[in-house]
């Protein structure tokens, strides 16, 4: 075989396996934030208490961690990752029951601006096709310094703690999306439904957080 | 001290717990980026940071 022919085939099929890659990760993840919202809907109009919210979110992440790793490279990853983007989307109903009674443009625009957000930095990885391979240490370790920060502030209640963390979460996520779509563009993640449980915790941290400094600065306390 | 911070409080601590060694392992095996790269990570913050504020405004 003509090498040159194989290096153009090979290369070829591997664009083909990254298109199809993005193509599955954004079905997957456009249809989990949809059934999420649905939930969140539900945690809404049963008024669901905090520690039920709690207790969904504890559910959801024991299932992220412990068996969606397991089942992600089988026809059972589906159902789990819909499982998972439930309970979570369920354990938004207290915080979304709260900002709706205060000011419900706020719910509104967290939601747009997440969306705008997301949209952007995947529109850039995705064209520019950077390789943001070198944030994974800043980013685990800006993670890990916003949960320790946020387990401390439980004990301290200093509200500009809480507000600097949120700020941080925003950075945070968005270095997560941009390091997770580049990682699909370049090579770095082959599983469609890892990548789409990466990229839809990012999302849904960062509507959190975006709601609570929206929640801070609204004009109509 | 409600039992629902309690919750909390142990939930993040468990993440810290788990989160840990993933973090150890990518400070050590990541490959590292120039100023350029950074640089143009910061930009991208900025801008964020810039359409955050004008949320902020429309609320």
């Amino acid at each position: 075989m003509n090498p040159n022919y194989s290096v153009a085939t090979h290369s070829s099929s591997s664009t083909l396996a990254t298109n199809k890659l993005i193509r599955n990760t954004y079905t997957l993840l456009s249809m989990t934030l949809l059934f999420s919202a649905g939930t969140a809907a539900v945690g809404v109009m049963m008024n669901l208490s905090q520690g039920m919210a709690l207790g969904a979110t504890i559910a959801a992440i024991a299932v992220l961690w412990f068996v969606l790793p397991r089942t992600a490279n089988s026809a059972m990853g589906i159902p789990v990752i819909f499982g998972v983007t439930g309970l979570l989307g369920l354990g938004l109903g207290p915080v979304l029951n709260y900002y709706l009674a205060v000011n419900p443009s706020i719910v509104m625009t967290a939601l747009g601006g997440t969306g705008a957000i997301f949209l952007g930095l995947s529109a850039y990885a995705l064209t520019t096709r950077k390789d943001f391979s070198f944030m994974a240490g800043f980013l685990m370790v800006g993670m890990f310094v916003v949960i320790g920060a946020s387990l401390l502030n439980i004990f301290l209640s200093i509200p500009v703690l809480s507000l600097a963390v949120s700020a941080a979460v925003i950075m945070i996520m968005s270095g997560f999306i941009l390091f997770q779509t580049s990682s699909m563009v370049n090579g770095g993640e082959t599983n469609y439904i890892m990548a789409t449980a990466s990229l839809f915790l990012s999302i849904i941290n960062m509507f959190q957080a975006l709601l609570h400094i929206l929640g801070a600065f609204n004009n109509n306390d | 001290m409600d039992w629902i911070q309690i919750g909390t409080a142990i939930f993040l601590g468990a993440m810290l717990i788990f989160i840990f060694p993933r973090m150890r392992h990518a400070v050590k095996n990541a490959p590292k980026g120039s100023n350029k790269d950074w640089l143009n990570y910061l930009m991208i913050m900025v801008v964020v940071g810039l359409f955050i504020m004008l949320l902020i405004q429309m609320v």
